[in-house]
């Protein structure tokens, strides 16, 4: 891993790659696979459901619902400290995986479970965008 | 300790097992050990093998600790069972205050997490249990009064332990009072930075049966395992303690309710409440409401904890779930003074360990039942 400015920077791998060129154009990729339609995020091999091969990368819509959160008093290090409070969450897309994500875009006292996020791109490189969730729009 | 570095611990510890037993080194034909992040070996139990100069022909380094633990207790029995070896020692230490700089440890503690799908969002590890507990009170009410009723039981039992590192007693306004950590856990719902070791000793019950001391039986083992990464958990208020728990049960031929005592896993104090549950004293949800009133101190339905616990006798990181071992067999044995839980005679211990991710039970009794 990687880091800037002491924040741990993503380093794709042979498997995750169209996840992160996907983050780099501002779209969320997850895999769904070509057999039985299972979505599934981290990317694997093959579908974690019916081990089908056939797994193809999809945009998804970037919804998702807070299915659980944290504000962070005590940042895990240094290069957190200027970001503390800051939320730490985990969001299930609309298709169905389940992600850890910051909810940015709003205070963090006004985060809830059940609350409708989008996902946004944070530029860390120019390799790597790293996505995050705010509160729905409209 | 800074008067012992983390190798010593494993030694010193082993040597105070093998004499509580009432063998001599030669009598270990097996030998599991934890890895030290304090004095770390690529072979760690041979390493301890050859500064304690024995010889097994069962030799096994836990790769981590919490249920892992439980894990080799129950790999330990098996081997003894299956004759790979008969008398297995048991010894895991760590050196996590003297041996590494509290900020050092804590900076190794920044690095749980998936590297490219967590980390980068800078969860500490407190944030993986605080999205646990907020799940837990969303979906049950449970309240910051009742996780903080774990911790006061804890210390409660580390007030009459003089083993414990932490013995000043405390009440539920300190722990809501405590610094906030990662919300809704303050400081205090947060288990200790420790050196320590512990060791057993264990083999069949037949040897066991003329040892100069009464032998604990392990009467019943469970596992089990359903994620490493919080975000792939199929669930965040349910875990693999169930499986876990009722694996031990089966075994053991008994359940919840023949339990005289139990040592739960306790790194931060929703754990206890979700164990609680999903090893079957409380219904799922309730495990808030069953904390409450001193069900789980001394003198209550269920006493839990009664060393102390990870949260106030110490917490020295892979070797943690040890001390409940030690305290279970203590307990069994009617050997723990003013902290005895009066007539005990099942106990129960569970580890769990990543973000409930690896789960063991065990299940010991002062009788062959
Ligand atoms: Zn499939």
């Amino acid at each position: 891993m990687a880091e800037t400015h002491g924040k741990p920077v993503p380093v794709p791998t042979r498997e995750t790659l169209p996840f992160w060129e996907g983050c780099r154009r501002g779209e969320l990729m997850i895999q769904r696979c070509g057999e039985c339609r299972h979505f599934q995020f981290f990317p694997r091999l093959y579908c974690s459901r019916c081990m089908s091969e056939r797994v193809e990368w999809v945009r998804a819509s970037g919804g998702a619902e807070v299915s659980s959160f944290t504000i962070v008093r005590r940042p895990v290090s240094a290069a957190f400290a200027a970001d503390t409070p800051y939320v730490v969450a985990l969001v299930r897309l609309d298709e169905g995986p389940t992600m850890m994500t910051n909810i940015v875009g709003c205070s963090p006292e006004s985060v809830r479970i059940g609350m409708a996020v989008e996902a946004v791109f944070e530029r860390l490189t120019d390799e790597i965008s790293l996505p995050q969730f705010r509160p729905r729009s409209g | 300790m800074p008067d012992l570095s983390a190798t010593q611990l494993y030694v010193k510890a082993a040597k105070l097992a093998l004499a509580d037993a009432g063998l001599g080194k030669h009598d270990v034909d097996g030998l599991i050990t934890c890895v030290s992040w304090a004095e770390p070996y690529l072979y760690h139990a041979e390493m301890i093998a050859e500064y304690m100069r024995i010889f097994p022909r069962y030799c096994i380094t836990a790769p981590a600790g919490g249920g892992t633990t439980l894990t080799m207790l129950h790999h330990a029995a098996s081997a003894i069972a299956t004759g790979m070896c008969e008398t297995i020692l048991i010894t895991m230490a760590d050196s996590q205050v003297s041996g590494l700089s509290r900020d050092k440890a804590i900076e190794a503690m920044a690095t749980a997490g998936h590297p490219q799908f967590e980390r980068p969002y800078g969860p500490p590890i407190p944030a993986f249990y605080a999205l646990i507990a907020q799940a837990h009170q969303h979906a049950y009410g449970t309240t910051d009064e009742q996780r903080a009723a774990v911790a006061v039981a804890c210390r409660k039992h580390a007030s009459m332990n003089p083993a414990a590192q932490m013995r000043k007693p405390i009440a539920i306004a300190d722990v809501l009072n405590s610094r906030p950590i990662s919300d809704p856990l303050h400081l205090l719902d947060c288990s200790l930075v420790s050196d320590g070791g512990a060791s057993i000793v264990m083999t069949a019950a037949e040897r066991a049966r003329d040892f100069p001391k009464r032998p604990v039986y392990l009467l019943g083992a469970g596992e089990g395992h359903s994620h490493e990464h919080l975000s792939q958990a199929l669930s965040l208020t349910t875990s693999a303690a169930k499986e876990s728990g009722e694996r031990a049960y089966a075994m053991a031929d008994l359940g919840p309710q023949d339990i005289d005592v139990a040592e739960l896993y306790d790194c931060f104090t929703p754990v206890v409440i979700i164990e609680l549950e999903d090893l079957g004293f409380c219904p799922k949800g309730e495990g808030g409401r069953f904390v409450e009133n001193g069900r789980i101190e001394l003198g209550g339905a269920l006493p839990v904890n009664t060393h102390g616990g990870l949260l106030s006798h110490c917490h020295p990181g892979h070797p943690g779930s040890m001390f409940a071992i030690t305290e279970a067999v203590r307990q069994l044995r009617g050997a723990c003074g003013v902290r005895q839980v009066a007539d005990a005679r099942v106990a129960l211990v569970h580890g769990q360990g990543g973000f409930m991710s690896s789960h063991g039970t065990a299940i010991f009794g002062n009788e062959m039942v």
